[in-house]
């Protein structure tokens, strides 16, 4: 679904990966962990296409298309989606008009007709109760005096409304106290089909108590320097990092 | 380009000199009262200068060095805008007036038949020969002391315009519309003076619409004076949807006495140069005064916006919002003066201009003045210029909205709370419409009338 071969990518002629290769397939979930500073958000910025980062060298494909020769919005349409570390607030623009433009952009990409308003609202209002989405929420501006917790519920709101394939959660459980984060990774165990496939990008192991993963990597100065299974996040957790940069550095 | 200027108000001198007769006799009675002192005042002034400091945002000396036609001996226009237009504001229900170049186009329209028959609506002309002590009362009030050229000039130069009157306590429960219609087969100059009274306790909405028809170039110079009395509410709405051969000069003084309310929104849709002249005075206490604007201009668009609001008495409270979308080689320019006099305590005035410039060829110029002589007061001021946020605009192309449609998402909220400071809904849906349609690039040029085709 995924293969990513060797890729460089760099922000102000910093280079932050330094050949990174990667593969998922579909049904699968990849844990990406990783100390700070690593490039573990730099490699979701690249893979949806964020024009603030340099690819230098290497490849990126998606179900076989060349995902670096994509604008963001068509990566998107493709089936990729980003829960932002940082979602960002839109003041003035509401949740539902977004959200339809999204869904409705995403239908003429696939050569849909657009979503009649009832059945637009009918399955905003499924997709709502599924991550138990406070019902002012979807009324106001995009994310705009959202909570941290509320940012965050809203991303997968956004992934449950536009069902991709590929779906990057980058560090979505920080800033999520116990309950926000059993409702989100619930969210995302329910949105879990065999056809589609998951990168978790976190720091702690926290997280992949809900969300179990089949791999584990662990990204270091720009590589994938460690891949493992779930174990893998156990022993992160109770050793840290510096075994690992030990071990690359050795 | 300045000895081009000056040998053009050689020419509206000598041809004051030669024809005030002319001008005077077919003028509105009214206007013949200060119209001498008017053109003295126009004589030592001329026209005025991006040397002023008031007028350092817009050059007018390229679009006034141009010969355009007056219609002094006041010849009719041959058009029936009532043919020309046919509004389209769903459920507006107006009471609807034209006025074409500086003439009022003669009442034949049904849907005024529910005008409140105290009510008077019609040419200044008309008013001046039958209401001669209401319009001497208010004529020129606040227009006379003004020390500005183009105020003189239309002083000297203007011989009729649109006047309203409402009395007492009678509240117009349907927006009364104003149609301002540019034509002509030369470059052409029209002045107008417009009056509108609003007696204690009464309640109007106005929405003057600025058009152009013809492909010639246009110069409006058109001065509304407004009275609003106390406890009495009032909505200027002005929406220009011009050629880019017009030159729009429009100065719109408003007094405010004791609990008046006053919302006044200047939206510049498409143009050619130009310059809104704002000024309020609050002469009571208890005002409650909103002005707001937006402007969304490109190719070589001028837009300046030069604003007062005058708190000279006590508990009064100001509010003004303007926002800009300029691209390509348009400029913009907003002088926000709020002004608190010594005894006008307890005043809270806030204003906010905010500006968005699409390219790196587009400018704005903002310049709040606040002159605040009181000391206790809430006041506040924030201008900004910036660009559409990279961050939001990521964001939204990595939910697979495209990088256009992202971008009018954004110039369109940027300009959402402007809009919602219109109170007559029909007017707002179609706003919103038409702010849309002229971000998408689809209102490339007047298509006659818009708001009213």
């Amino acid at each position: 679904m995924l293969t990513i071969k060797d890729l460089h990518a760099s922000i102000n002629g910093k280079e932050i990966l330094k050949g990174l290769s990667l593969t998922v397939k579909p049904g699968e979930i990849h844990a990406i962990m990783g100390p700070n500073g690593s490039g573990k958000s730099t490699l979701s910025s690249v893979i949806t296409g964020n024009p603030v980062f340099e690819v230098t060298h290497g490849s990126v494909s998606f179900e076989g298309k060349d995902l670096l020769e994509l604008a963001p919005e068509e990566r998107a349409n493709e089936g990729i989606f980003l829960s932002f570390q940082y979602p960002v607030e839109i003041p003035g623009v509401s949740m539902v008009n977004f959200m339809r433009t999204a869904i409705n952009e995403q239908r003429k990409y696939r050569e849909l007709k657009p979503l009649s308003a009832t059945d637009f609202l009918r399955i905003m209002r499924e997709k709502k109760e599924l991550i138990e989405m406070d019902n002012k929420l979807a009324n106001r501006s995009v994310n705009e005096g959202f909570s941290g917790g509320e940012k965050k519920k809203n991303e997968i709101f956004q992934m449950a409304m536009l069902e991709p394939k590929l779906a990057i959660l980058d560090e979505t459980d920080s800033g999520l106290d116990i309950d926000a984060l059993r409702i989100v990774a619930q969210g995302v165990n329910k949105l879990k089909t065999p056809e589609n496939a998951t990168i978790v990008i976190t720091h702690y192991q926290r997280l992949l108590d809900y969300i179990i993963p089949d791999f584990v990597h662990v990204l270091y100065d720009g590589r994938i320097v460690k891949s493992g299974t779930k174990e893998l996040a156990y022993e992160l957790e109770e050793k840290g990092y510096d075994w690992i940069k030990q071990e690359v550095e050795a | 380009m300045e000895t081009k200027l000056a040998d053009m108000e050689k020419q509206y001198i000598d041809l004051y000199q030669t024809h005030h007769d002319s001008i005077k006799k077919h003028a509105a009675p009214v206007t013949n009262t200060y119209r001498d002192a008017a053109f003295a005042k126009f004589q030592s002034l001329g026209f005025p200068t991006s040397k002023l400091e008031n007028y350092k945002y817009t050059d007018l000396s390229e679009v006034l060095s141009l010969d355009y036609g007056l219609n002094i001996n006041r010849l009719d226009f041959p058009l029936d805008p009532y043919q020309v237009f046919k509004c389209d504001v769903p459920g507006i229900h107006s009471f609807l007036y034209f006025v074409v170049n500086d003439g009022f186009y003669p009442e034949l329209n049904e849907q005024n038949e529910a005008l409140p028959k105290e009510v008077i609506i019609c040419s200044l002309k008309e008013a001046s020969g039958k209401y001669p002590e209401l319009v001497n009362k208010y004529y020129g009030k606040l227009s006379n002391d003004k020390e500005d050229g183009l105020v003189a000039f239309n002083g000297a130069f203007a011989q009729d315009g649109f006047f309203m009157y409402v009395p007492e306590n009678v509240q117009l429960d349907r927006p009364v519309q104003l149609v301002n219609i540019m034509r002509a087969d030369v470059d052409f100059m029209a002045n107008a003076h417009n009056l509108i009274i609003l007696e204690e306790g009464a309640k109007a909405q106005l929405l003057v619409c600025d058009h152009t028809v013809d492909d010639v170039r246009f110069v409006s110079n058109r001065v509304t004076e407004v009275f609003v009395s106390e406890n009495a509410t009032y909505e200027h709405y002005k929406l220009e949807n011009t050629h880019v051969k017009t030159t729009n000069l429009s100065t719109l003084l408003i007094e405010q006495k004791a609990s008046s309310n006053v919302l006044a929104n200047v939206i510049t849709l498409h143009n050619g140069m130009t310059r809104n002249n704002i000024e309020i005075d609050l002469n009571g206490e208890n005002c409650e005064t909103e002005l707001c604007g937006m402007v969304i201009g490109d190719k070589k668009q001028n837009v300046d916006n030069f604003t007062s609001i005058l708190h000279n008495k006590p508990n009064c409270h100001s509010q003004e919002l303007f926002k800009y979308v300029l691209d390509d080689l348009a400029k913009g320019g907003f002088t926000g003066k709020l002004y608190v006099a010594k005894d006008a305590q307890k005043t809270a005035a806030f204003q906010t201009n905010r500006n968005i410039l699409l390219s790196r060829t587009a400018k704005m110029r903002t310049k709040p003045q606040l002159e605040i002589y009181a000391d206790d007061v809430k006041c506040s001021h924030g201008a900004t210029i910036g660009q559409l946020d990279d961050k939001a605009l990521f964001y939204m192309r990595s939910r697979g909205i495209p990088f256009e449609e992202a971008r009018l998402l954004l110039m369109f909220a940027f300009t959402a709370d402007v809009i919602e400071n219109i109170r007559i809904d029909a007017l707002k849906d179609r706003m919103k419409m038409l702010v849309e349609k002229r971000l998408r690039g689809e209102l490339s040029k007047c298509e006659g009338c818009v708001i009213c085709q």
